[in-house]
């Protein structure tokens, strides 16, 4: 099978440090990657070269087999990768609607939209609506209340919302649930289930052990700036894989 | 030791449990808040009320005070005349501290476009209107120039802008030779100029074109902020930059557009305030750039970006305006208005933190 989102021997250096070291990674449809590793195994450098905020050395990537290279976020943007990034990038005087289409705006028809570039105010508060009472999440009752006003949750959903509603290829997310409680990361792990559902592959990186075995459907361990394995999290246990991503255990040979 | 065990069973059930008995964690808890507690919240919703407030409450106690001389239809439109000027100034210095910027060059820029619209029509014959062009133009490259300080170097604006300040002011005086153009010169060679100058009366009420002008400022900038993708944008580099930039904002050409278009608003300032004074002045709206500042504090936009709004510095002028009026006319001396004015900037600040506790 073809997988959706291929890296091929990536390279990158940070002066003296080798960040990866001819790193590869594959996405298959309908699934969830588990992307772990201990810190500074280059798990957010690969994950960043997917999209778009850092430029490999050298290396391919390749989307649906297509070789593509990108200069920034906007370009893997574009191709439908969809990143939720851990800082979660929304502005929090915005409202929600606001947020969702924050750089990709849609103006009103006819001449108010071409000429005085008027929003489509009404139209991007459905949209959002829509799309957040697809993802269960439509207890957020008022699209137009301020991100800031929102628990820790909300505002990763309302993150997860804006990436799904735009990606169409790919979803990644770098640690969703670090900075959330044990309720609300409860929650957006559901939300990760009701994504996958929708059949968009979803990269998860996460150092939350239970997090990653729970949703992952394969684990990629990364160690010293290369996969060291991939394995089935059914086959494994979260001891075994803490023992891979530290070099006390022997890669399996698959 | 069994205890521990089955402790550590229960454990997985406890985590199933949670989200599967129909809770719902995307509610809202309506707490029950105190009375305190929803004022803040509504002024977080609606930040221009605090203002509006303001204006209200020291209208009705101005005109308490100081009666019907201050309440006559006459002094109100003269308070609107007289903050003309400092509302545009406002208006330009909004768009900016809404990016999270400062610009202490405002006053300066528009000096510099006046001497300029004089200078060409006045004293080098050229026809009014090109003049007026070149005037506008030449605001716009002042903000462009700005811009391109903040964006290109990465030099934060209150050092940019202090450091132009000073630049343009010493070219108002290298291009004005220190004089200033004589309202009846401009009145012969170039009536156009006085334009905005011209009044209108309104049932004893007394509106200046440039009043008007003003209004329309305001009114057109509140469209684009609020009904435009570019006013989002400038939220939101104001607000959080990085974000902004990884939702695909291009925030250094919006940083660049902003200062550019305030130097327009601030050349538009020019010609009204050539009409507004009668003369062209090197050395008039000295204290414009803290006067700016002060109308666009009060009127509720938070000096860190990303929050506030343009009608709020129309108010903030108003406000000010009201108080140097009310105060005069109750004949109190002009040392108790700046020291009004000074607890007002520190009140306006003040409140502006307690709304923004909201979010913690």
């Amino acid at each position: 099978m073809e997988p959706v989102l291929k890296a091929k021997n990536i390279n990158k250096r940070y002066g003296k440090v080798v960040a990866l070291d001819n790193a590869n990674l594959e996405l298959y449809n309908d699934e969830v990657l588990g992307v772990i590793g201990d810190n500074g195994a280059g798990k957010s450098t690969l994950i960043k070269a997917l999209c778009g905020a850092v430029q490999p050395d050298s290396g391919e990537i390749y989307l649906d087999g297509e070789l593509v290279t990108f200069n920034s976020p906007i370009e893997a943007r574009k191709t439908g990768i969809e990143t939720v990034y851990q800082n979660l990038a929304l502005s929090p005087a915005l409202t929600i609607a606001d947020n969702m289409f924050l750089g990709r705006e849609i103006h009103k028809k006819g001449i108010m939209g071409k000429f005085f570039r008027v929003l489509d105010q009404s139209g991007m508060q459905n949209l959002a609506r829509k799309k957040l009472s697809e993802l269960g999440l439509l207890t957020i009752q008022n699209i137009n209340q301020q991100v800031e006003t929102l628990s820790g949750g909300q505002r990763q959903g309302v993150a997860v919302a804006r990436a799904t509603a735009f990606g169409t290829k790919v979803i990644i997310m770098d640690e969703p649930t670090a900075a959330l409680g044990v309720k609300e990361s409860r929650r957006v792990l559901e939300l990760i289930g009701e994504v996958k559902s929708r059949g968009i592959p979803i990269i998860l990186i996460s150092h939350n052990m239970p997090h990653v075995f729970e949703v992952a459907d394969r684990v990629h361990i990364h160690r010293l700036g290369k996969r060291l394995c991939v394995v089935n999290p059914k086959d494994y246990s979260m001891s075994d894989a803490v023992a891979l991503m530290t070099g006390a255990k022997e890669a399996p040979t698959n | 030791m069994s205890d521990i065990s089955k402790d550590l069973k229960d454990q997985p059930k406890f985590q199933e449990d949670i989200g599967s008995k129909g809770q719902d964690h995307h509610t809202f808890e309506i707490e029950k808040q105190n009375t305190l507690k929803k004022i803040q919240n509504f002024l977080h919703g609606n930040p221009t009320m605090v203002p509006v407030i303001i204006l209200i409450l020291s209208v009705v106690t101005f005109g308490l005070i100081a009666g019907g001389k201050f309440f006559s239809a006459f002094n109100l439109s003269l308070i609107i005349q007289q903050v003309t000027i400092v509302g545009i100034l406002a208006a330009a210095q909004t768009l900016i501290i809404l990016t999270a910027g400062i610009d202490l060059s405002v006053a300066a820029i528009m000096v510099l476009c006046s001497v300029f619209m004089g200078k060409l029509s006045v004293q080098m014959g050229i026809p009014t209107s090109f003049a007026i062009i070149v005037g506008l133009a030449s605001g716009a490259l002042c903000g462009a120039f700005n811009g391109w300080l903040v964006t290109k170097f990465r030099l934060p604006p209150f050092i940019v802008t202090l450091g132009t300040w000073n630049v343009f002011f010493a070219l108002v005086i290298f291009f004005s030779g220190s004089q200033s153009i004589r309202g009846r010169d401009i009145e012969d060679a170039a009536p156009l100029l006085h334009f905005f100058g011209e009044r209108v009366n309104i049932y004893g009420a007394q509106f200046t074109y440039g009043s008007f002008l003003m209004i329309l400022i305001f009114v057109v900038l509140w469209f684009v902020l609020n009904k435009t993708a570019w006013g989002r944008h400038v939220y939101a580099v104001g607000d959080d930059k990085e974000a902004a930039e990884l939702s695909g904002i291009r925030t250094d050409r919006i940083l660049l557009s902003v200062y550019t278009v305030a130097g327009v608003i601030l050349a538009i300032g020019a010609w009204v305030s050539i009409g507004r004074v009668g003369s062209v002045s090197p050395t008039s709206f000295y204290e414009g750039n803290l006067d700016s500042i002060t109308a666009v504090v009060i009127g509720g936009t938070s000096l860190f970006g990303g929050r506030g709004s343009i009608v709020g510095a129309l108010f903030g002028a108003l406000i000010v305006g009201v108080f140097s009026s009310g105060l005069s006319i109750a004949g109190l001396d002009v040392l108790w208005q700046r020291f009004a004015l000074g607890c007002l900037i520190i009140i306006a600040v003040g409140i502006d933190q307690w709304i923004r506790k909201i979010s913690n």
